[in-house]
């Protein structure tokens, strides 16, 4: 019987459709990846509400003051006592004074934690209005319920 | 000069280097799928609470603010809610019944709901999720017909600070 001859075969790997699913992948993560939950700490754990509906627009000049449950405000990447956040209060209206924008219009954004107790949530909103600060937003998420 | 035709012109076949763009685009990938948070929607209540509260409120509103009294146990917990005169009760629902009875459904630019105003006075210990309850008790429902958010008061404030217990 004569011997059948060797050849090199190379087998190559059609690579389209993987090529094209893995951009598909990228592009759906890059769409989904969101650049604005810097705000969002995993210490906090925040009430829910059904009510919550994201903000239309931006608000006007921010300032988001993290409570913990262990009544502390989590500012700029410090734990502070509400008893110790007059100056970086004071600060911060001067930084809007400065960029001649009006205190009482900038919204405080308080993000606490459900298990907080209610009466510290009033003194940080206390402390802030010794600051001149008016406009409040207790930010809550959202919540897929019955009515109540 | 002439130039020679090469033998395998024609048939030359370029082949792409895909390893070196396969590496990049996995190590995108796994960036990518590393970051990859689900992020709950978030919203806000918002509350206009001016230093002196009491003289303002008075000359823009010409309602007293609606009382709203929610009391904590030692743990924290809800013990009960009172909203003005009404008998205490311990459930939320409740409480948005009573606020419905007392805006009714109108809910226009001109209604009792947009002119009223409701004060929340509640214990230092009261966790917080209890008081957003309640501020949601009072500051709409969901229509389940439609899905879409019905606003009742939405001027709320808070009254003084309880000292700590």
């Amino acid at each position: 019987m004569p011997k059948r001859k060797e050849y090199a075969v190379t087998a190559e790997a059609d690579m389209t459709p993987m090529i094209d699913m893995t951009f598909q992948l990228i592009a759906f993560f890059m769409v989904l990846l969101n650049f604005g939950e810097g705000e969002q700490d995993a210490r906090i754990q925040l009430p829910s509400s059904e009510l919550a509906k994201p903000p239309d627009a931006p608000l006007e000049s921010p300032l988001v003051l993290q409570l913990t449950k262990k009544g502390t405000v989590l500012f700029n990447g410090d734990e502070l006592k509400i008893a110790e956040m007059g100056p970086n209060l004071l600060t911060e209206k001067r930084m809007l004074e400065a960029k001649k924008k009006s205190v009482a219009e900038s919204t405080v954004i308080i993000r606490a934690d459900g298990t907080a107790k209610t009466g510290v949530v009033q003194e940080l909103i206390k402390k802030c209005q010794d600051n001149s600060f008016e406009k409040f937003a207790l930010r809550v998420k959202q919540e897929k319920a019955s009515g109540p | 000069m002439k130039i020679r035709k090469s033998a395998a012109a024609g048939n030359d076949k370029v082949e792409m280097q895909m390893t070196p763009m396969i590496d990049i685009v996995f190590q995108l990938l796994t960036f990518f799928l590393m970051s990859f948070k689900i992020a709950t929607q978030e919203g806000d209540f918002n509350i206009k609470m001016p230093i002196a509260s009491a003289a303002s409120s008075s000359s823009d509103v010409p309602l007293p603010p609606i009382k709203v009294r929610l009391q904590a146990d030692d743990q924290g917990n809800l013990a009960s809610i009172k909203l003005g005169d009404n008998p205490a009760t311990t459930s939320f629902n409740v409480l948005h019944q009573q606020i419905m009875n007392i805006v009714g459904t109108d809910t226009g630019p001109n209604s009792l709901a947009s002119q009223a105003e409701v004060e929340l006075d509640c214990d230092y210990n009261l966790r917080y999720a209890n008081a957003v309850s309640a501020i949601t008790a009072i500051s709409g429902y969901l229509d389940p017909a439609t899905g879409t958010v019905v606003k009742l008061i939405e001027k709320l404030k808070f009254a003084p600070p309880k000292a700590e217990q």
